[in-house]
């Protein structure tokens, strides 16, 4: 039997307006038959607008080993958020 | 991977990771219990990976085994709205079967090794696609019958742990709906046709209804796996309860076509919902299970016949991509 054809991650815009979205993934010889064959898994129902493909070896992911050291420090910065500031009642537009 | 090093650690390492292991899993089942999803990427206890990939493989090819006795039908559909129907049905079939082929490979499976599982008729698949579909009613049973139980089976692995199989069943049980509808519609049809096309919708009644009980699984009492799926949340019910489930919703609906259940046990309890059955022949379970069922050999041929014969498209597919690569490599 030969080899899999190549993985590639298929992202779907839904509309116009909205972003791509990660849908799944499919098999294909070359990234024209990936865009074919997410179109026939993907989108039979009109799930969307515009396909992209990526080869799923190009995905460079974070480690979820690192998640705290990457994602942590930003849980003590609360001043990022509007909420953080009190502003009396009386003041308007802002 | 842990499981893998083993063999190459001294004694003192191995109680070590031992130690951790087991901390690991603790902080596992407690991400679990808290009701957090697992990604692939996320450190999982070797047999939870080994669990999802058995289960979401099994169901992938149920999929795909599952367009064979459809198919079946598609060139004699009675109208051009049904073909048109079935034909739809049997591409989500196939459709299913891709989005859990690509939950399954998230786990480290490659799609290569699962469909060699299934053709060397190593792997299992849903019990039901070993029958016949004899007549045309058999289309309106399979949707009305094995899609509802399918649905009761799926709705709850919608929550299932494993962020993408989870996903992949919310894509499917959204598709599934349709399916079980237009089985009941065809069934209603036949109900309310001649006498002839009332008897073809209470045959295919007669032969659909046990193995759709059947597709539940065994009883709890003889299920190996279900106290640890469910503890791991890849199980949400026991094989006993959805199978009620089915019974309860499925009875009244018979009822209403005006075709009757071949189960001269079965009642609905005073007072109650929930309706008594009598006792599946697990025998026929079992046999089919182990190959020996009405068509078993014959959906394998099938299957192992389209792949052989597609062997060329996918060589040629991958050596013109190979030639656009080198030509594109030259050119630059």
């Amino acid at each position: 039997m030969s080899n899999d054809w190549p993985l590639f991650e298929v992202f779907i815009r839904s509309r116009a307006g909205l972003e791509h979205k990660h849908v799944g993934s499919v098999h294909a010889a070359d990234a024209r038959m990936a865009i074919d064959h997410a179109r026939d898994v993907y989108t039979r129902r009109q799930e969307g607008v515009s396909l992209w493909v990526v080869k799923s070896s190009d995905i460079t992911a974070s480690d979820p080993a690192e998640a705290d050291a990457l994602f942590e420090p930003a849980k003590d910065k609360v001043y990022r958020h509007p909420t953080f500031y009190a502003i009396p009642d009386e003041v308007k537009n802002l | 991977m842990y499981t893998q090093a083993l063999d190459a650690l001294g004694k003192d390492c191995l109680q070590e990771t031992r130690v951790e292991t087991a901390g690991l899993e603790a902080r596992f089942q407690a991400r679990v219990d808290a009701d957090e999803k697992v990604e692939p990427k996320d450190w999982m206890p070797d047999a939870y990976r080994q669990t999802l990939i058995r289960q979401i493989s099994q169901h992938a090819h149920s999929e795909i085994v599952g367009m064979l006795p459809e198919g079946n039908w598609i060139t004699r559909a009675p109208t051009l709205r049904r073909k048109a129907v079935l034909i739809a049905k049997v591409q989500d079939e196939g459709g299913h079967g891709m989005y859990l082929y690509s939950a399954a490979e998230t786990l480290g499976i490659s799609r290569q090794q699962m469909i060699e599982q299934l053709l060397a008729g190593t792997a299992k698949y849903s019990s039901i696609f070993n029958y016949p579909t004899l007549t045309w009613a058999d289309i309106g049973a399979i949707g009305w019958l094995v899609d509802g139980a399918a649905i009761m089976n799926q709705i709850p692995i919608c929550r299932c742990s494993y962020g993408p199989y989870a996903r992949a069943m919310v894509r499917i049980c959204k598709e599934e709906s349709f399916h079980q509808r237009q089985g009941f519609e065809i069934m209603l049809t036949l109900a309310r046709g001649t006498p002839e096309q009332h008897q073809m919708a209470q045959d295919a009644l007669n032969r659909w209804w046990w193995p759709s009980l059947m597709m539940f699984g065994p009883s709890d009492k003889e299920s190996k796996h279900t106290a640890q799926s469910m503890r791991w949340k890849i199980k949400r019910f026991t094989n006993d309860e959805l199978r009620q489930k089915f019974v309860d919703i499925t009875a009244p609906q018979a009822q209403f076509l005006g075709i009757t259940i071949p189960d001269p046990e079965l009642r609905r309890e005073e007072g109650s919902e929930h309706y008594r059955f009598g006792a599946i022949d697990w025998d026929e379970f079992q046999a089919v299970l182990r190959g020996n069922g009405p068509c078993n050999r014959e959906r394998l041929e099938a299957r192992r016949k389209a792949h052989d014969e597609g062997a060329w498209v996918r060589e040629a597919a991958a050596a013109y991509a190979d030639k656009q690569r080198s030509r594109a490599t030259q050119a630059a």
